[in-house]
């Protein structure tokens, strides 16, 4: 048993790190929010330089990495630094269509930060529900025609594909029957209406309002979308988790730190044994919540019921946790973490947030319940 | 035991729906049920709407505009007004400053300031916190130091809420430093429009624009508006906290939006089935109904006893800890009932005339901003750490 990263992973962490530290501002991300594409594309292009997005694929998809703990470094410095970049995007759709096969020349342009793709997946009515999907797609001579409606798409503005999931046969809720399309954002018929959001980064409405697509559009296997998308989410999941970590690390010294040096009654807060309790309760649900990251990064690469066990496993408990840690870090703080000076509640706002992507607390119990009754 | 209202307060009652459903404009109710704040003029407007009925100060004495109501009434009203989606006052000028000017200000401050609070002549704010001084208020320095017929004061203030829009505040300030820290502090009451006095703005972080600070360099504060003794100010400022704290059960208002909630909640689809019948989400809204109806006795528990010629004292700081936790958790279930549509931050969707097109539910833009912004209700008003001090202090003799 080795609790620790490989050296490899470590020097990829401290390049990150370092990187991260000298190149953004945890605060740029609610700026950057404020136009698209969201992010600054220059620092998009210098991680693309370091080798960071190969890192994120496997040695057959053109990366050099690609395993969960990979996926958990590289995620965890960007938590740490709030960086706001289209890394989960690019994961998301990168590992879709690594799953469909036959895209090597959009991965490769993924892992060079040449090109950005948007995963378009998510409905309107859908709450979580992965196949939920009523968007359709149709066949025309050659052609397919996509019409319907994707929610609260990340980086959708800034990219030059959406990576769309539309059905081609089939019911509302079918796990069959969903395909995948690649849709450049400039397609006639595409409505990309983009906005901030309450962390930092932006997303849109799309629209698909009879979007007419060649026949290579189509990724992978008609009417077999649903196992890539599965993939992806699995390694978003994981990223997601593991992003929450960096959060929580920093959140959680920032607060330490405040109960220390903000004096009150003639002494530091953090002499009262009631904040020191609380306190205490915070580190041990933050290290359980790393063992429950480690847990989901090992089985990432593992068989399917333990792996999306592991996975809801992780996400329920960085749901309850990330919501907790960035609570009582407010709370601790009195006034001051009310304010939108102080960087960490830019932090314990993307913590709350990360509960609203690919599956809430609640979503992953019942999920988790679900999959080992399956077991 | 009769848990029942009378029929006396039940026609009441009767009557103070009457009044909400004839005199509220339905947007202004909106506004309030997604906690969205009033423009300046909606406020006043609104205040003189409940001054003309007679309503705007209950609890004050029947020969300066109360309405003589028995602690039950005042309770019914306040209830309703919440259940109403009402704006209430603002609380410092009618709900703290005045009770303190009734019982130690002189007849000629009475005289003065409680009919320009009732006409609206009057924006009051709250001068305590300091930078260094929250929980801990005793350590306040900003100093007034007499000169002549009047004090100069220099310091700063912090967190006031609406300051923006006052033009008079009450404030806690040093005027000596020998002996207890509490026996040199003095009551007063600052014109904001005097030279000297700097407002600036404090984002919070649903970013918007509540709180500020407030400088004062060199002001000029006639000795009049000195309330009661130099040097005793602590004495009245406690006395306006509990005034602070017994109206923080918020049962009215957690109702409210309780019943928003499930209607919301109703709407949102989670796996091809309303989210409201979803178990793990039925059940966390069922325990927030369970500790309503639990708070909504215990708070009238505290009535009765006051009704009944007890001071509400440390069981107001119950009401205020699990009102506040209630508050809050009711508006962390509806940011998790919109699932990703709690993500998108479009603060201009709640603005009055935005005619753009909404992301994801009816209301949904107003739900995350509530829920950053009621963090608050755990922090001010003597945070629920410091409540619970006075609770193990005052009930439990720890
Ligand atoms: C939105 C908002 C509006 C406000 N409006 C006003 C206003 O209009 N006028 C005004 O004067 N003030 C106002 N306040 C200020 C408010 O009263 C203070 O924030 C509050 O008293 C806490 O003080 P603090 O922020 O300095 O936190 P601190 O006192 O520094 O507390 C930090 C943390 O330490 C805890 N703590 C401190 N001492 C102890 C102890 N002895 N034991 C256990 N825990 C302890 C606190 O509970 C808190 O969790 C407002 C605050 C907010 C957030």
């Amino acid at each position: 048993m080795d609790f620790n990263h490989t050296d490899d992973r470590r020097m990829l962490a401290d390049t990150l790190g370092r990187f991260i530290a000298g190149q953004t501002d945890p605060m740029a991300r609610a700026e950057a929010a404020k136009t698209a594409p969201g992010y600054d594309p220059a620092v998009w292009t210098r991680f693309a330089e370091l080798g960071v997005i190969g890192a994120l694929f496997g040695p057959d998809d053109g990366g050099f990495g690609g395993g969960g703990f990979d996926i958990m470094v590289v995620f965890e410095a960007l938590g740490a630094g709030l960086v706001q970049a289209p890394f989960l995007s690019t994961l998301l759709a990168g590992r879709a269509l690594a799953a469909a096969g036959g895209r090597a020349d959009e991965i490769e342009a993924l892992i060079a930060g040449t090109m950005v793709i948007a995963f378009a997946h998510q409905e309107g009515g859908a709450g979580y529900d992965l196949d939920h999907v009523a968007t359709r797609a149709e066949r025309n001579g050659n052609d397919w025609v996509l019409t319907g409606s994707k929610s609260v798409i990340a980086d959708a503005e800034g990219a030059t594909l959406l990576l769309v999931s539309a059905r081609t046969s089939g019911e509302v809720g079918d796990r069959d029957g969903v395909s995948l399309f690649l849709v450049p954002v400039q397609a006639s018929g595409l409505d990309v209406r983009g906005y901030p959001c309450v962390d930092g980064g932006r997303a849109a409405e799309v629209r698909l309002d009879g979007v007419t697509l060649p026949a290579t559009a189509l990724v992978g296997t008609e009417g077999d979308g649903t196992g890539s998308i599965a993939d992806a989410v699995a390694a978003g999941l994981l990223a997601l988790c593991a992003e929450a970590l960096g959060a929580m690390a920093v959140v959680r010294d920032a607060t330490l730190d405040y109960l220390r040096t903000r004096m009150q009654f003639g002494e530091a807060i953090g002499r009262n044994q009631a904040l020191q309790h609380r306190m205490a309760a915070l580190l041990i649900e933050i290290e359980q919540a790393r063992s429950a990251v480690i847990n989901a990064a090992a089985a990432l690469d593992g068989p399917g019921n333990a792996r999306e066990r592991m996975l809801s496993a992780a996400k329920y408990t960085i749901g309850r946790t990330g919501t907790l840690v960035a609570e009582e870090a407010i709370q601790l703080h009195g006034g001051i973490g009310m304010t939108w000076e102080l960087p960490m509640t830019h932090f314990a706002k993307r913590l709350m947030m990360i509960d609203h992507q690919l599956g809430d607390e609640d979503h992953h119990l019942a999920r988790y319940a679900a999959l080992s009754r399956a077991a | 035991m009769d848990l029942s209202f009378t029929p006396d307060e039940e026609a009441f009652r009767h009557e103070v729906r009457a009044f909400y459903a004839g005199s509220l404009p339905p947007s202004l109710a909106d506004r309030i049920r997604l906690g969205h704040g009033l423009t300046k003029d909606e406020q006043e407007a609104w205040q003189a709407t409940l001054a003309r009925r007679g309503w705007l100060v209950p609890h004050w004495p029947v020969e300066w505009g109360g309405t003589g109501w028995s602690a039950v009434e005042r309770y019914i009203f306040d209830l309703e007004s919440s259940l109403a989606n009402a704006p209430r006052p603002i609380a410092f000028g009618f709900n703290m400053l005045a009770p303190v000017l009734l019982k130690y200000g002189s007849e000629e401050q009475k005289r003065h300031w409680l009919p320009r609070m009732l006409d609206g002549s009057d924006w009051w704010c709250q001068g305590y916190s300091e930078p260094g001084a929250g929980s801990d208020l005793a350590a306040l320095k900003t100093r007034a130091v007499r000169d002549g017929d009047d004090y100069v004061v220099n310091g700063q203030k912090t967190w006031t809420t609406l300051g923006q829009h006052a033009n008079m505040i009450f404030a806690l300030v040093r005027t000596n430093d020998t002996g207890r820290r509490q026996e040199g502090i003095s009551f007063l009451l600052i014109d904001m429009t005097s030279p000297g006095v700097e407002v600036r703005p404090i984002i919070t972080l649903d970013g918007d624009h509540e709180v500020n600070e407030i400088f004062f360099t060199d002001v000029r504060v006639p000795v009049g508006n000195l309330v009661g003794e130099q040097d005793r100010g602590w004495t009245y400022a406690k006395y306006l906290l509990t005034y602070e704290r017994t109206s923080m059960a918020a049962v009215g208002s957690s109702t409210a939006a309780l019943a928003w909630l499930k209607s919301l909640a109703a709407k949102q689809q989670r796996g091809g089935k309303p989210l409201l019948d979803d178990p793990l989400f039925a059940a966390r809204v069922a325990r927030a109904e369970i500790e309503l109806a639990n708070l909504s006795t215990t708070a009238l528990r505290v009535v009765a006893a006051v009704a009944g010629g007890g001071a509400p004292g440390a069981e107001s700081s119950m009401l205020k800890v699990k009102g506040t936790e209630l508050r809050q958790e009711i508006s962390a279930l509806a940011r998790r009932a919109l699932g990703p549509f709690a993500q998108p931050f479009l603060p201009e969707a709640l603005e009055d005339g935005f005619n753009g097109e909404p992301v994801g539910p009816p209301d949904a833009a107003a739900v995350t901003p509530q829920y950053l912004n009621l963090r608050k209700l755990s922090i001010f008003g003597g945070s629920n750490e410091i409540q619970k001090n006075i609770i193990s202090k005052m009930i439990l003799q720890l």
